[in-house]
């Protein structure tokens, strides 16, 4: 009886706390849940939603669009968002094309806009805004990472991106801290499925590793043809190359491959346990780095709600800044452009039982700040 | 510039050239025979390769995958030929552009319900794994060989068909002709439903070879479709031969500019600009020769008749 009592009291006190800030807040998530790129925006999704429905804020209400990895695509869905569906918040963007489309000028309306993974440079440095948070990277870390790490074993690098911010960032990050030489470096189609030609040219450029960079379904076809190719170099690259939604799809030729991330599942800490049981309990599949990311970005949005009304949106964004929430990253905090200041480690694709997998081997950057932060003034 | 490195950029334009044969043979004979422009032809060539993978991780076996994947297409073709397709003959392109892109819809995220969004996987036979060495030095994957190989015994295999047979005597009398042919007696509901078929088979092989070194995910028939619209226009809508000449130029074309156009840049700039224009250059190219032979020839390099 007593508990029953102690249980009342303790909701009740909830529902006081919770009194003066009960504010609906609408977010708008926009995100890539068809075609190539799918597998990205649907753990995204799914995480998200995990931890609104761990949340169970009867507050918060989530209106879920397929951009279809298409930037124009994008922008109509963003301008309906904030116009009829009067979102206060958006979130939920992939691609870095597609951010670059929408993020500028939603924030320039005034609308809160947190990534869930895209980090182009630009928006990083001069064209930083209050209203933009990424709670994900800025785009370059993982790159770097990975720049970092090959100083230790390799001289000459054949490095390999798509022709897309991201993927110029990505070549910009590992070169500004890797030392060596670069035996070639090649910019292919975004979405391209067949890298016949890229693989002879690495062959014949005698390079003693290979950096690639090449998320979703292109990594997929990039490592099977590397395979077959019979070109015998070590392969590395950020996570993106590597992440759980394309792994079960390599198949055996990723074993042994080393990548860069903030996070693995794998990673020590309680939120993370209770992340990946939770999700493998409610999808039955193991969480990818997206996954993290978009679990960490509702979190994150559902702290500042109990700390600030979205209607005072000052209070709201300080209360975001402050970070107060318990990532599945370990130590998370923002820098002054409203970036994370996080680790990056080295993880190594492993096979657990019949599972192919990350497992973390070490860490190239302790609280990592990227470099553009210097040039936003806020 | 090295000779071998040149020698495995040509192999590797000829072997997308056949991929794209394969995909574009079925949509030409398509639209010569039925005066039909099928965009569901992408469709069919995902249905093939998911075919392909889902025998292939039931029984363990690459070539039963093959099998099915041609059957499993050629099924789905001829399926929606019966129920969709037949109704849009004798409508005009618009209805059957509209149509036939509902079908991508409907195909897409029915597979995605069945199949989920994660690709599967698919990995090709240990007979044909591994390289064959090259001269100077180089080595090519035997299975982009058995790809070559394939993409021409089909040339072959549909020439032999269409000039030889009297399966392609009516082809060819439809392409000419339809209300004749029908006037003759030939039962022209079942000719369109086999030719359909034929073309769908053709697209799923194409998706199930392919499917074996890239991603077989939703959504990886419409990027070929586009190119393999490319090639029918420039060889000429309706022309077998037409097929074969353009896509074996697209794919040197598209191989050899992503190859030799960030070299030719380099000399005059440095290596990440030449790199990226290079790069952006290269995905134009096949656009701007599609560009230059309508320019030239109208109907496209073998122009059908009628």
């Amino acid at each position: 009886m007593n508990k029953i009592i102690a249980a009342g009291l303790l909701g009740l006190g909830m529902s006081v706390s919770g009194l003066a800030f009960a504010e609906p807040v609408k977010i708008g998530m926009i995100t890539t849940l068809s075609g190539g790129g799918a597998g990205l925006g649907i753990d995204v999704r799914d995480a998200f939603a995990l931890a609104m429905k761990q949340a169970n804020n009867p507050d918060v209400t989530v209106v879920t669009e397929d951009d279809a990895m298409k930037p124009e695509i994008a922008v109509q869905i963003a301008d309906k968002m904030i116009q009829s569906e009067k979102v206060d918040i958006l979130t939920g963007i992939i691609w870095s094309n597609l951010a670059m489309a929408v993020v500028p000028s939603v924030t320039g309306q005034g609308i809160i806009y947190l990534s869930p993974n895209a980090g182009p440079s630009p928006l990083a440095g001069a064209n930083c805004n209050a209203n933009y948070f990424n709670v994900a990277y800025q785009n370059d870390n993982f790159h770097e990472a990975m720049g970092e790490y090959a100083n230790a074993d390799y001289k000459k690098v054949f490095i390999l991106a798509p022709n897309y911010p991201a993927g110029k960032d990505s070549l910009t990050g590992f070169k500004r801290f890797y030392k060596g030489e670069l035996a070639g470096e090649v910019y292919t189609q975004l979405g391209q499925t067949d890298y016949a030609a890229e693989i002879a040219q690495i062959r014949a450029s005698g390079a003693d590793a290979v950096f690639f960079f090449l998320p979703g379904g292109m990594g997929i076809a990039f490592t099977k043809q590397w395979a077959q190719s019979g070109v015998d170099l070590p392969l590395m690259g950020p996570a993106f190359s590597f992440s759980q939604d394309v792994l079960p799809a390599i198949g055996d030729a990723a074993l042994g491959v080393k990548n860069s991330a903030s996070w693995s599942h794998d990673l020590d800490n309680a939120a993370n346990k209770a992340f990946v049981a939770a999700f493998q309990a409610e999808y039955s599949r193991l969480p990818s780095v997206y996954a993290a990311q978009a679990y960490d970005t509702a979190n994150l949005i559902l702290s500042a709600m109990g700390k600030a009304s979205i209607s005072d949106k000052d209070a709201f964004r300080a209360a975001l800044k402050e970070a107060d929430f318990d990532s599945v990253r370990g130590s998370f905090k923002f820098n002054t452009n409203q970036h994370p200041i996080q680790n990056i480690y080295v993880r190594e694709v492993v096979k657990e039982g019949d599972v192919l997998t990350n497992k973390i081997i070490g860490t190239a950057f302790e609280n990592h700040e990227d470099a553009y932060a210097k040039d936003c003034k806020m | 510039m090295q000779t071998a490195l040149l020698i495995e950029q040509i192999l590797n334009g000829l072997q997308f050239g056949v991929m794209l044969f394969l995909m574009a043979a079925g949509l030409t004979l398509i639209f010569g025979v039925m005066g039909l422009i099928n965009l569901a032809h992408g469709s069919l060539y995902m249905v093939g390769a998911f075919a392909c993978a889902t025998v292939a991780a039931a029984t363990g076996s690459f070539w039963l995958g093959l099998i099915a994947s041609l059957a499993a297409a050629a099924a789905a073709g001829a399926l929606i030929e019966v129920t969709v397709i037949r109704r849009l003959y004798d409508r005009d392109h618009l209805d059957q552009v509209l149509a036939t892109f509902a079908l991508i819809l409907v195909f897409s995220e029915g597979t995605r319900w069945v199949f989920g969004s994660i690709p599967l996987y698919l990995n090709i036979p240990p007979l044909l794994s591994g390289a064959i060495p090259l001269p100077g030095g180089s080595a090519y994957p035997l299975y982009r060989v058995a790809i070559i190989g394939v993409g021409i015994a089909v040339a072959v295999g549909l020439h032999l068909l269409i000039t030889r047979t009297r399966l392609g005597m009516r082809i060819r009398a439809g392409e000419s002709d339809r209300e004749m042919i029908g006037a003759l007696g030939v039962d022209i509901r079942t000719l369109y439903t086999v030719v359909f078929a034929l073309g769908a088979a053709l697209a799923g092989l194409a998706g199930a070879l392919v499917g074996a070194i890239q991603s077989v995910q939703v959504g990886m028939g419409e990027p070929v479709l586009i190119l393999a619209f490319v090639v029918i226009v420039i060889g000429g809508i309706g022309s077998i031969h037409g097929a074969l000449v353009g896509a074996l130029l697209v794919g040197l074309i598209d191989t050899l500019g992503r190859f030799l156009l960030p070299v030719a840049l380099a000399a005059f700039m440095g290596p990440s600009a030449a790199a990226s224009i290079g790069a952006s250059l290269a995905s134009i190219l096949i656009y701007v020769f599609m560009a230059l032979v309508l320019a030239i020839r109208p109907r496209g390099l073998f122009a059908a008749a009628g």
